[in-house]
């Protein structure tokens, strides 16, 4: 029996972590209002109009929310250029050969479950960088149909940037449908990434799900060990 | 009055058809509101009817079927109607015109001639461009011939209605004509698109006369409509909007919110999509409008508005689905199966992986066991 020689490695910055929840509780919010506003509940109230604004209350959350996650998104954009090496940009965005080979190996032992043992990258592999990199396409999406109908609502500049939306898609009658439709990407995106989080903890016993609380992961000895071979390596060659 | 060796001007003609003088300024005063001119834009509106001669008009039916002029001679003042069809020389339009046939042609020829360069070009209807326009035929000419003749020395182009601006119901899908909007068949000209099924009667009066008015065409939006009249909402404007913002929803057209005036956004209202002056100008002398009647806005100047839907619906039916379907049900299955394949993956981990799995809970046991 192997004796696994743990070693902590800080993986995720605080601004990583904050950016994480802040998104998911903005996402959760954004879901639930934007749902409720495509499908409101039925209520049968004997009240005067005027003693109620329940439904400009949800949308004004939605509306603030919005903004959050965009400002967050934004954030985490500029946090993929000056941040640690497991928040940099090159992480979601497949540049060389090695991303794709990555790619492939997570799909073989996490999806297709084939037995391996060989260790994955220590912040995020390169199936889930890629996922995410969809994802912040999704937000894209989301950001600018969400201010391409939101705009004929405001006289601020910055919604305003977007009034050319709704003419390029044909009207806010489609762009809400795409709007409402791309928010199930995120509902699925969520069920799966929780998911996949869990079978990481479990499979792996790293500490996945605290690292994005805490901040660290643990790698064997020996992992780090030709993590530090393979740096040196590369420093030479620079 | 001076005899008419030169074109009368707009009032010289109004007062030879009876009008008063204070009619003419109520005219212009009420034209200028819809406009959204201050104050003194009135006397500017004045000042050009006085001093201009009409303005020839050459007015095209292609695939409609007419509710534009229809609403257009039923607009509120009496004088828009006598203006425009008395007055701005209508020079040809095959509804309203005295001529048939041969002498129509050549009347039509005879002000493309005269005015060349200085007639305005109102085009009602879509253009079927499939199997070489025989869709759409008039005097032996198809309609994209006489599009093509006509636009040639227009000054401008109006697209009236959603036929002309975005082919309406005859281009939903399958557009078994090829029905095609004027703005794709006609480049190089200034284009003002005023959509609607049909459009209200003052806005169509209130486009004209600000071309006479300001020799100039009205300040357009990004898709090409006056912004004057569809730059809001019909959500934004409407008397129903509280509602909305209470939460309370027509459920059905014979339940009880729907007494009591409830928002028909759950009903497929397409307010809250719909760019246009509805809810402000109204219809037939701002006596109501749909929604003000009980029925939900169709959305019925925007682009597309046969296809986007159900009209009673809030959601569209989602692309490639079939006919029941919609972004909810997709969605909502899509996560269903998502869900059935996580515990696919669950199971199959455990079984797969034992192994690995084994390793971590025997090591994380032993060391559970050296510690007590």
């Amino acid at each position: 029996m192997t004796k696994h020689n743990l070693r902590r490695v800080f993986v995720w910055q605080l601004p990583v972590r904050v950016y994480h929840w802040l998104n998911a509780l903005c996402i959760v919010v954004l879901c639930v209002t934007g749902y409720i506003i495509a499908r409101p509940p039925g209520i049968q109230s004997g009240a005067e109009a005027s003693f109620s604004y329940w439904f400009g209350i949800n949308r004004f959350i939605h509306f603030v929310a919005s903004y959050i996650f965009i400002f967050n998104f934004i954030f985490r954009i500029y946090w993929g250029f000056v941040g640690n090496k497991y928040a940099d940009w090159k992480n979601f965005i497949p540049t060389n050969r090695k991303f794709f080979k990555e790619m492939w190996e997570v799909l073989k032992i996490d999806i297709m479950l084939k037995r391996n043992t060989e260790h994955l990258s220590i912040g995020h592999n390169a199936m889930a960088g890629f996922i995410y990199f969809l994802t912040f396409i999704a937000f894209a999406v989301q950001a600018i149909t969400g201010f391409g109908l939101y705009a004929s609502m405001s006289d601020w500049w910055l919604p305003n940037l977007f009034a050319w939306v709704p003419g390029l898609v044909g009207g806010d009658f489609v762009l809400r449908e795409i709007h409402h439709a791309t928010m199930w990407f995120f509902i699925i995106f969520a069920i799966i990434h929780v998911y996949l989080v869990f079978y990481h903890d479990y499979v792996e016993g790293r500490g996945e799900t605290s690292s994005i609380i805490g901040g660290w992961k643990f790698i064997e000895e020996e992992v780090f060990q030709k993590e530090m071979e393979k740096e040196k390596a590369e420093m030479e060659e620079v | 009055m001076t005899p008419s060796t030169k074109r009368p001007t707009y009032y010289e003609e109004l007062r030879q058809k009876g009008y008063s003088r204070r009619d003419f300024m109520k005219f212009c005063t009420t034209i200028a509101a819809y406009l959204g001119l201050e104050a003194s834009g009135v006397a500017q509106v004045s000042k050009a009817l006085m001093s201009q001669p009409r303005v020839p008009v050459i007015w095209l039916h292609f695939q409609e079927c007419t509710c534009c002029s229809e609403s257009f001679i039923r607009s509120s003042h009496p004088i828009v109607a006598d203006i425009v069809l008395d007055k701005i020389s209508l020079d040809y339009t095959e509804t309203l015109m005295a001529a048939s046939g041969h002498q129509a042609e050549a009347a039509m020829e005879k002000t493309m001639k005269d005015y060349y360069g200085e007639y305005v070009l109102c085009v009602e209807g879509s253009v079927p461009v499939y199997d070489d326009g025989v869709y759409c035929c008039i005097g032996g000419k198809s309609a994209e011939q006489i599009l093509e003749e006509t636009a040639a020395g227009a000054k401008a182009i109006i697209g009236w209605g959603s036929c002309a601006c975005n082919g309406c119901v005859q281009a939903a899908a399958p557009n078994p004509t090829g029905a095609t909007p004027i703005h794709k068949l006609i480049k190089g000209k200034p284009i003002i698109k005023v959509p609607g099924c049909p459009p209200i009667g003052e806005v169509m009066a209130g486009v004209l006369v600000h071309l006479i008015t300001f020799g100039r065409i009205p300040e357009l939006d990004r898709i090409g409509r006056p912004k004057a009249f569809y730059s809001k909402r019909v959500h934004d404007s409407c008397y129903r909007r509280p509602y909305y913002d209470a939460g309370l929803f027509v459920q059905n057209f014979d339940d009880e919110n729907a007494k009591k005036g409830y928002c028909l956004y759950k009903v497929g209202c397409r307010g809250p999509m719909t760019y246009n002056a509805c809810g402000v100008t109204k219809w037939n002398d701002g006596v109501s409008f749909p929604i003000q009647s009980g029925h939900g806005c169709i959305g019925c100047s925007e682009e597309n508005f046969w296809d986007n839907g159900p009209f009673y619906r809030r959601i569209a039916n989602f692309p490639g689905f079939g006919i029941e379907s919609n972004a909810d049900k997709v969605g909502a299955v899509a996560a269903g199966v998502t869900v059935a394949g996580i515990a696919a993956h669950a199971i199959g981990t455990n079984l797969r992986k034992k192994k690995l799995i084994d390793t971590l809970i025997t090591e994380g046991k032993e060391s559970e066991k050296e510690l007590s």
